[in-house]
């Protein structure tokens, strides 16, 4: 079994990264990106008895800082 | 008086924390990532600066789950002292030793620099040989030293007066100019800026000795 795990910066933290690169698509002549927020996805190939909750333990205790980011877990 | 050095895989500089310690008459010891205890009787834990782990995942995150910050934490909880410095600091923020977060600069570069700083409180065994507002000369050499918490944290350290120093010039976006902070109990500091690069002329300044003398004089009182 696989998850994936997408880790993003909470809204309200300001990502200099992201608006980096909305001033680099803007110029190179892509109008009309309003923002962007660059986060990490992270796979994990996992023993068939792991379970969703532990996957989000894992998240609060190493994937994810989460004073400054926010997590999603999905199970695949 | 004993202080012990963690060395994690990209600490860089750790043997100049230890030098900054030896200036006040400390007895250093370098301790590995990998050991699962502190030398006996340890004063004040050091954790130095560099790229542990390569930043992987996220600064300081991979060290901080390390074996021997488990016994980092139990010696802060005792009311040991500790002085995360850079990589150190976000080290401490990722074990939760310190509220925040270290982000990547506002303005995205490296800076590397000599930068004032101000003293923002002397009620520190780190800062009790300097004067409130004195400005000091430090080194400065980071990617992620963009301090962030929630306005609720900074209510809280603004109201305890835990924060230690403040940028003038804020060199990367840090909030409330944030360089350094102690914990509740005044015994946990972490700063981006490195002290143990200001502590002999040949370094070009050495308005970092004060930090380590300051830690010196408060320990003596202590073990009298």
């Amino acid at each position: 079994m696989k998850a994936r795990v997408t880790v993003m910066l909470k809204n309200g933290v300001l990502d200099p990264q992201g608006e980096a690169v909305r001033h680099a698509l803007g110029a190179l002549g892509f109008d009309g990106v309003g923002g962007v927020r660059q986060g990490k996805v992270i796979e994990l190939d996992l023993a068939p008895e792991i379970t969703e909750a532990d996957v989000e333990h894992m998240c609060e205790q190493l994937l994810a800082n989460t004073v400054i980011e926010r997590f999603d877990v999905e199970m695949l | 008086m004993r202080a012990a050095v963690l060395v994690f895989p990209g600490s860089n500089c750790d043997r100049d924390l230890a030098r900054g310690f030896e200036t006040s008459g400390c007895d250093v010891e370098m301790v590995w990532h990998k050991d699962t205890a502190l030398p006996q009787g340890v004063d004040i834990v050091g954790v130095p600066g560099g790229f542990s782990y390569g930043d992987y995942l996220r600064c300081g995150a991979i060290a901080a789950n390390s074996p021997i910050c488990s016994e980092l934490k139990s010696h802060a909880d005792r009311g040991g002292y500790v002085l995360g410095v850079c990589n150190g600091f976000q080290v401490l923020t990722e074990t939760g030793l310190l509220p925040g977060a270290l982000m990547r600069n506002a303005r995205l570069k490296f800076v590397c620099r000599n930068q004032i700083l101000q003293v923002a409180t002397t009620n520190s065994a780190f800062t009790s040989q300097y004067t409130q507002g004195q400005e000091l000369r430090i080194p400065i050499a980071h990617h992620d030293g963009n301090y962030f918490a929630e306005p609720s944290t900074l209510d809280v350290l603004a109201a305890e007066d835990r924060v230690a120093f403040r940028y003038l010039d804020n060199p990367n976006g840090s909030q409330g100019d944030i360089a350094g902070v102690l914990s509740a109990n005044r015994r946990v500091l972490g700063m981006m800026p490195h002290p143990e690069r200001a502590c002999d002329p040949a370094q070009g300044g050495t308005d970092g000795t004060g930090m380590f003398a300051g830690l010196a004089k408060i320990l003596q009182q202590e073990h009298a």
